[in-house]
């Protein structure tokens, strides 16, 4: 729904409402130009501005982990992101939006996938210019990506399903071990598994079948979740789902082919940041099919009331195991893609601490919303990282911060808003 | 036919932590509908305290001329800590759950979560990561029972927890407050309506299950006289678990669920090597749950789920 703002509208006069009226009527395009410009200003003048600043090198993530090290820097960092992005993005999104919006106009008028993967190109060149910069970016750039396919998995079942599951690091265990087994099994030579069967050479290549095979694995994992549910739910199914992460856990554990407690490790690191990408993309952009469609309206429709469901022609079997089956095989690629990142996978990493991460991140998100997960995962992995220089302290901020926006807002921040990709690729009309 | 019944008695030991556990757990689910995931975390801070008054009441001893007798240092332990633990969940209670009480049901288990991470971590702050340990204020006497070996403290730790379930009985059977409790596990929303005053009763129930929890950390320090700050969660999980397995508002049922864990778990390590008891053990609890959806003493429920 469009808003709308009449003439004397009294949030003109505000700070806020100005400056909300300058900056309206910039496209999506725009802020992407802007962003654009600022990580290439970044990458050939940062060095050069950090030392003029007396700072160390360029912040690693806005400044903030720096801050809370070395207090008495925060005017220079603070300088340092307002001439680096915050003035650059606003002006170059402010000037540019006659031509982006002229542009984003005519690539409208094409079949919406090419304006589409016009914006997710120019996306990918910031992140990949951003994260050039230093490792620990890209690190975190990828698990934040990761993060957000692991969030959106869980809310499909979580958010829009409504049962209270509790296997999701089961599923991300089953498609990490699933894919790295694959891996490390037919391409690299490795202590566990000897010679490589096939020649390394082709491995990137087959490395998506791999990531499928172990999302296969994860939603044939979940049949033993979704076939019990259609007996119960609610607060048993919390407990079979929990224990089947519990066994999943224990299984790999004893399962000495794979290492056992110790882990499996020398995965190749295949997991690039434009492979992350795409695949994050992907489950975006699919999931948000997913939930508009039939299927996702009768698991809304399951949510609300199964047996009025039932009653109105939804299968709710069917739905159940679909959804269940679904949303395990993104967990299971999320994991093997995390397998891939990390290049080591222990059972000990699949265990309650990750389950507490993700509903975390699910649920200060909002439910039933893919917007919401996005902003969710995104803001807890930053955050997360952010606040790292803290220790142990982050971990009483952290929870505090998510008290209080449960409290506040008991479904979370942005719950229950529909995401439509047209809306966002069209032009914007100036207010 | 011994290394059964000496199993048995190890298994009725491990049996009652979770029993004792698992009812203030399940307390705390049948009146207000609540996972209380905190619930792990505030036995782990009643162990912590019954450490700390443990140390200071055996401190204040030493310095008297006639010192306490062991058995009355435990009791008094017990006690204090029941009373300073009973405030603490009240207070979780009122930060995190009584502004919740009409959100969904998953947000307010969102904060008990977040609730236990921050106990651990001010746990974690306070005594630093070492472990520390109990006290020992029971000096232990081994019998000998026809080849079964049964120490002192198992005794204890036994008895102590059937007195205390005894007592949770008697209370929730035979006083008013009892009755507000039972009633309000039927329905939790019309009951209020009959003037039962919903905080009330409700941070009466966490006080209870957090009292309960202290004995069963203190007792905890007794038999494993090793503290960490993590050891809440797994703990906390397996009363989850016991408490949905003995069925929905059934206090009966999560003692039984809790002795029958801990039996589950005891001869799964028994028979097969230990380390397969997480697998065995949840295995045994899936199926349960296949054939018995509802739990052990839990009616079946079509109401209508808040998300």
């Amino acid at each position: 729904m469009e808003k709308t703002y009449s003439p004397i509208s009294p949030d003109q006069s505000t700070g806020r409402g100005r400056i909300r009226r300058w900056f309206s009527g910039i496209p999506v395009l725009g802020w992407i130009f802007g962003a654009l410009v600022a990580v290439v200003l970044e990458y050939y003048l940062g060095d050069a501005l950090s030392e003029v600043l007396g700072l160390e090198k360029v912040p690693a993530l806005f400044g903030v982990t720096l801050i809370l090290k070395k207090p008495l820097l925060l005017p220079k960092c603070l300088m340092f992101v307002g001439l680096i992005y915050v003035i650059p993005i606003s002006v170059v999104a402010k000037y540019l939006s006659p031509l982006t919006n002229r542009i984003a106009g005519k690539l409208i008028q094409y079949p919406y996938g090419v304006s589409a993967v016009l914006h997710l190109a120019l996306l990918y060149a910031v992140f990949y210019i951003w994260s050039d910069v230093s490792a620990y970016r890209l690190l975190t750039l990828k698990l934040s990506l990761i993060a957000v396919m692991i969030t959106l998995s869980l809310n499909v079942v979580n958010g829009y399903m409504g049962e209270f599951s509790c296997s999701h690091p089961g599923f991300l265990a089953l498609g990490a071990y699933g894919a790295s087994v694959i891996t490390v099994l037919f391409f690299v030579k490795d202590k566990l598994f000897g010679a490589p069967l096939l020649p390394p050479a082709i491995g990137p290549y087959l490395y998506p079948v791999a990531l499928v095979l172990g999302g296969l694995l994860a939603s044939v994992g979940a049949l033993v979740i979704a076939v019990p549910s259609f007996r119960t739910r609610g607060d048993y199914l919390a407990i079979i789902s929990l224990a089947f992460m519990f066994i999943v856990k224990s299984l790999i554990e004893n399962l000495e082919i794979v290492g056992g407690p110790r882990g499996l490790s020398s995965q190749p690191g295949w997991s690039s940041l434009l492979t992350v990408f795409i695949w994050t993309v992907l489950c975006v952009w699919i999931i948000n099919n997913f939930v508009r469609s039939t299927l996702g309206k009768a698991a809304n429709a399951v949510r609300d009331d199964e047996s009025a469901a039932d009653a109105m022609t939804v299968n709710t079997r069917r739905t159940k195991v679909v959804t269940f089956m679904f949303a395990a095989f993104w967990a299971g690629v999320a994991g093997g893609l995390y397998a891939h990142v990390i290049r080591y996978a222990n059972p000990g990493d699949f265990g309650i601490q990750k389950l507490a991460d993700v509903l975390a991140m699910v649920y200060l998100g909002g439910l039933n919303s893919v917007v919401g997960s996005i902003v969710g995962a995104v803001g807890m992995s930053i955050l997360g990282e952010a606040l790292r220089p803290l220790g142990i302290y982050k971990w009483i901020i952290i929870p505090l911060l998510l008290i209080l926006v449960m409290i506040f807002r008991p479904t979370g921040l942005i719950a229950f808003r529909e995401f439509d990709v047209r809306e966002i690729l069209k032009p914007k009309r100036r207010m | 036919m011994v290394f059964f019944l000496q199993n048995l008695v190890n298994a009725l030991q491990w049996g009652s932590f979770y029993a004792l556990i698992a009812l203030g757990y399940s307390m705390v689910y049948s009146i207000l509908m609540l996972f209380n995931f905190a619930h792990g975390d505030i036995f782990m801070v009643g162990a912590y305290i019954g450490f700390g008054v443990a140390s200071c009441i055996l401190a204040l001893a030493s310095l008297g001329a006639n010192t306490l007798p062991n058995w009355l240092i435990l009791v008094l332990t017990i006690l204090i800590s029941m009373f300073l633990n009973s405030f603490l969940g009240m207070l979780v209670e009122r930060i995190g759950y009584r502004p919740l009480r009409d959100a969904p049901r998953a947000s307010a288990a969102i904060t008990g979560l977040m609730i236990g991470i921050i106990l651990e971590t001010g746990i974690l702050a306070l005594f630093g990561a070492r472990r520390i340990s109990f006290p020992p204020l029971i000096q232990t006497v081994t019998y000998n029972m026809g080849g079964v070996f049964v120490t002192n403290k198992k005794i204890v730790i036994v008895l102590v927890s059937v007195m205390f379930m005894l007592a949770l009985h008697q209370f929730v059977r035979r006083t008013k407050y009892g009755m507000a409790m039972r009633a309000m596990a039927f329905d939790y929303v019309v009951v209020p309506l009959m003037g039962v005053p919903l905080n009330t009763i409700a941070a009466m129930t966490f006080g209870i299950g957090s009292a309960l929890a202290a004995v069963a950390g203190i007792l905890f320090g007794v038999a494993y006289p090793v503290l960490d700050p993590y050891m809440g969660i797994i703990y906390g999980w397996k009363a989850f678990v016991a408490a949905i397995l003995g069925g929905r508002g059934s206090i009966m049922g999560a003692t039984l669920a809790g002795f029958l864990l801990g039996f589950i778990e005891i001869f799964v390590a028994m028979i097969f090597p230990s380390t397969l008891r997480d697998l065995i053990a949840y295995s045994i609890i899936l199926l349960i749950l296949v054939f018995r959806p509802h739990g052990f003493f839990g009616e079946p429920y079509s109401a209508r789920l808040r998300l």
